[in-house]
């Protein structure tokens, strides 16, 4: 079919495939999706005839035709290399399979006809398989088609950006590519062919500018420790690295503390945290993001920066722009820079590393701990009996503090305060009463700071260990406290011995991390995970992702957590501030509603 | 067999020590203080001897200021039985402490005193070895097995020395410090942290133990040492000569 690609507002043909998953056998069960064929006025001409003759060459297609195209289209498109691990989720209740929808746009200056009609086997590939019926196999993968509306990277592009940026600053080596192009959970992988590193917001500015006017795709990349595929490109994107701002240490030298904390610490960097509005583990005591940081600078994506970089604590002078870069995900635009309000570091810091023998008494610790701990408390983790077996196996040096019995539920709760004695009095007292009370079946109290390091390194590594044990379905929900570990149990009981289902989070801010462990991935485990966890969270109302993110993985799942009307307003921001969408596309908001 | 293990209170093994702007010591206001890592692996090991039977009681011992007290509640809550603390405000040198520790010897009468082979703060690693000449006992230092005979009344040790592993057979009374690949202490569980608030700690002064708080030495100055340089990437086998004859002068 043609692809037309007309203007400012764009013209996009969507082709859905969904695949079958690439299962360790090879086998795939193709399935098609209906076309969806936008055009401009002009262009429908053509367009009917291009789709007479489709028709045409569907009738003609056998089922062996279809695989052997699909096939095809796989081996040639060097556009869309997915890692076979890629699971991109099953629809939600509202794309309906099958449908075939337009939109019409109000005009177009020129149509750019986008790489894929040119007289290449790609091209060719991509028409048969785009005149494929409507078919559902019913596997749960869904594969993003790459936007024709984005122009494909060339010599006078690197030029340009060499003298923007210097030599060194334009990397097209195949090894740090490859890196830049896979995402921690080694889940996605892209196919960018180039990764800039500007060193200043003007270089970010003058690089965006030209990428919007070029059409050119951008992902912008801090430290790629994201867990939903939302840091690293898609296709082949620009990947735009923004090293050098490792906020963290230097302030720690200082006597002040960052509010946020994380177990991606040594990795991630102030720019991605702010964009992706990470929680981290020290929430219950400082608050989210949206609150800490004061002020911020971000370039947009026709390269204006927005300088809002203020410093006040109170500043109600019209509306407050930067909650919208905030949780953006590098969407909107790209943070250069960010001034956060840091409290101070206080000298007390106790932790105590506890056993409960249920959820309940979990739960009843956390309501406990916010009322006699009160000002002093600073993190409260919580861990089950699995994630605490995996901790313990995977992680190099862990020493079990409670080794005496094992327990169902571990949980980490830290006070700091800035008087020795009084807090650990305080805390001491507060464990008395639970322990009396039955909430704590027992516990250790960090006697030093390598003791007190060694149960974050427990709390902390789970996610490492997860990633040791094999293949891993990560979700992190936002649930009711009450009702978390329901969820836990259900999950357990619809996988039974399929895998194993791991549970730990952050229970003062009522963030579960659910995590399924299977010795390898397998579409199975995926139909039974998918969408029963995502239902599941919506009827509580809760949130299908707390603090990862949209991403890419969860891109299609919004409508779980958000009503349509404020995402199509959402996505009104989106085209108001990224009208060519070029700014780390396919991600956070549903691909159907892309511009 | 009682057992009496000496403890100190020092700057926790993980903080970034800073030197007081006067160089006349390291900063130790408002960070954090606690038991010294030997220490509580000499600990561990006198615990370890009574679980197995051959002790019947562990004493932990600490000298310094009125803060002591939280190290000593910290060794009560490990395990141990009973806490004395000798009191004194002044700085104590390694020939003090073991000539305070050699009267609680003649006090209490234990049948074997561990230490922990050095303070981190000081690193003497004087000490032990000072008490046990004080106390003409013999002396098991940097210990990484300790095995007890209790008919025989032996103490088997194997020491840590430069050439590999020495094992030596001392009589009992003895005195043993610890080195670290002897145990890894135990965690402080919260049922022994609520007992360790009624065990008993004694407390002393040194003038009743007839020790004078005397030192022989003065600490005059305090610096940190000299910033490491970053290295220099060479482009040749020339230039490295040239370096090491006119700039580094080992050639």
């Amino acid at each position: 079919m043609l692809c037309v690609a007309a203007g400012r507002r764009k013209t996009i043909l969507e082709t859905e495939y969904r695949w079958g998953v690439m299962t360790n056998t090879h086998r795939f069960d193709p399935i098609f999706k209906g076309i969806v064929v936008i055009s401009t006025r002009s262009a429908i001409l053509v367009r009917f005839q291009r789709i007479r003759k489709c028709r045409q060459l569907q009738q003609k297609k056998l089922r062996m035709e279809k695989f052997r195209t699909t096939r095809h289209l796989l081996q040639r498109s060097s556009r869309s290399l997915l890692d076979r691990r890629l699971k991109l989720n099953s629809e939600n209740s509202i794309h309906s399979s099958g449908t075939v929808f337009t939109r019409t746009c109000t005009g177009y200056r020129n149509w750019i006809l986008p790489a894929c009609l040119h007289p290449s086997r790609d091209c060719r590939g991509l028409t048969e398989a785009n005149a494929m019926q409507n078919r559902y196999f019913g596997s749960v993968a869904e594969l993003v088609q790459r936007s024709p509306s984005f122009s494909t990277l060339d010599s006078d592009d690197i030029s340009f950006f060499k003298s923007i940026l210097g030599e060194k600053n334009v990397v097209q080596d195949e090894d740090v590519l490859a890196t830049a192009n896979t995402d921690w959970m080694r889940k996605y992988k892209g196919s960018s062919k180039l990764l800039l590193q500007p060193r200043s917001t003007e270089e970010v500015s003058e690089i965006l500018k030209y990428c919007n006017s070029r059409h050119l795709a951008v992902a912008p990349q801090g430290g790629n420790t994201g867990l939903v595929g939302g840091s690293v490109p898609v296709f082949d994107e620009d990947a735009r690295e923004q090293s050098d701002w490792h906020l963290c240490a230097l302030v720690n030298h200082s006597s002040f503390v960052m509010p946020l904390d994380l177990g991606a610490k040594g990795s991630c960097q102030i720019g991605g945290n702010v964009s992706t509005n990470a929680g981290g583990l020290r929430l219950v005591r400082y608050g989210s993001l949206h609150g800490n940081v004061l002020g911020l600078e971000a370039v947009l994506a026709n390269g204006d920066v927005l300088d809002m970089l203020g410093t006040l604590r109170k500043d109600n002078t019209g509306y407050d722009l930067k909650h919208l870069f905030i949780g953006s995900e590098g969407s909107l635009g790209i943070v250069t820079k960010v001034s956060i309000l840091t409290p101070p570091k206080l000298s007390s810091v106790n932790i105590a590393f506890l056993a409960c023998k249920d959820y309940f008494s979990c739960q009843k610790l956390l309501q406990e701990a916010k009322r006699k701990l009160g000002e002093i408390l600073s993190a409260f983790e919580f861990l089950d009996i699995e994630a605490m077996d995996l901790a313990l196996n995977h992680l190099e040096g862990a020493r079990n503090p409670l080794p005496a019995s094992i327990h169902n539920f571990y949980v980490l709760i830290e006070t700091t305060g800035s008087n020795e004695s009084y807090d650990k009095e305080k805390l001491e007292a507060f464990l008395l009463s639970s322990m009396e009370g039955g909430l704590i079946s027992d516990g250790v109290v960090a006697q030093d700071i390598n003791q007190a390091s060694s149960f974050w390194r427990i709390r902390e590594g789970v996610p490492e260990a997860l990633i040791k044990a094999g293949a891993n379905y990560k979700y992190d929900l936002s649930l009711p406290v009450e009702k978390m570990y329901n969820l836990v149990e259900d999950m357990r009981a619809r996988l039974g011995g399929l895998a194993r289902v791991v549970a730990y989070g952050h229970l003062g801010d009522a963030n579960l991390h659910l995590n399924v462990s299977a010795p390898k991935y397998d579409d199975k485990i995926l139909a039974q995970i998918e969408p029963y966890v995502y239902e599941w969270t919506s009827k509580h109302r809760g949130s299908i992702s707390a603090e990862h993110g949209l991403g890419l993985m969860k891109a299609n799942k919004i409508f779980y957590s958000k009503s349509p009307k404020t995402v199509q307003l959402m996505t009104s921001i989106k085209n108001l501030l990224d009208p060519n969408g070029i700014l780390n596309p396919y991600k956070v908001l549903p691909h159907s509603l892309n511009p | 067999m009682k057992i009496m293990v000496a403890i100190k209170r020092v700057v926790d093994y993980a903080v970034k020590i800073r030197v007081k702007p006067d160089k006349t010591g390291v900063e130790t206001h408002n960070v954090k203080m606690s038991m010294n890592p030997f220490c509580e692996i000499a600990l561990e090991e006198a615990l370890r001897i009574k679980e197995s039977g051959l002790a019947t009681e562990v004493v932990a011992v600490s000298m310094g200021p009125a803060q002591c007290v939280d190290t000593l509640r910290t060794g009560l809550a490990m395990g141990a039985d009973r806490g004395i603390h000798v009191e004194a405000a002044r700085e104590l040198y390694p020939l003090t402490v073991a000539r305070v520790l050699k009267r609680l010897v003649e006090v209490e009468n234990p049948g074997l005193l561990i230490l922990g082979k050095q303070a981190i703060d000081d690193d003497c690693n004087q000490t032990g070895q000072m008490v046990a000449g004080l106390l003409g006992w013999p002396q098991g230092t940097f210990a990484s097995k300790v095995v007890l005979d209790k008919e025989k009344q032996i103490a088997t040790v194997d020491r840590e020395v430069d050439g590999g592993l020495e094992t030596l057979c001392l009589d009992l009374p003895a005195v043993i410090t610890t080195d670290l690949r002897l145990n890894q202490p135990r965690y402080a569980t919260l049922p022994n942290i609520m007992k360790a608030k009624s065990k008993p700690i004694k407390k002393y002064t040194p003038e009743e133990l007839n020790v004078e708080i005397k030192s022989d030495l003065e600490v005059v100055q305090v610096t940190e040492p000299p910033k490491r340089k970053a290295g220099v990437i060479l482009s040749s086998v020339d230039e490295l000569i040239d370096k090491l004859k006119n700039e580094a002068h080992v050639v």
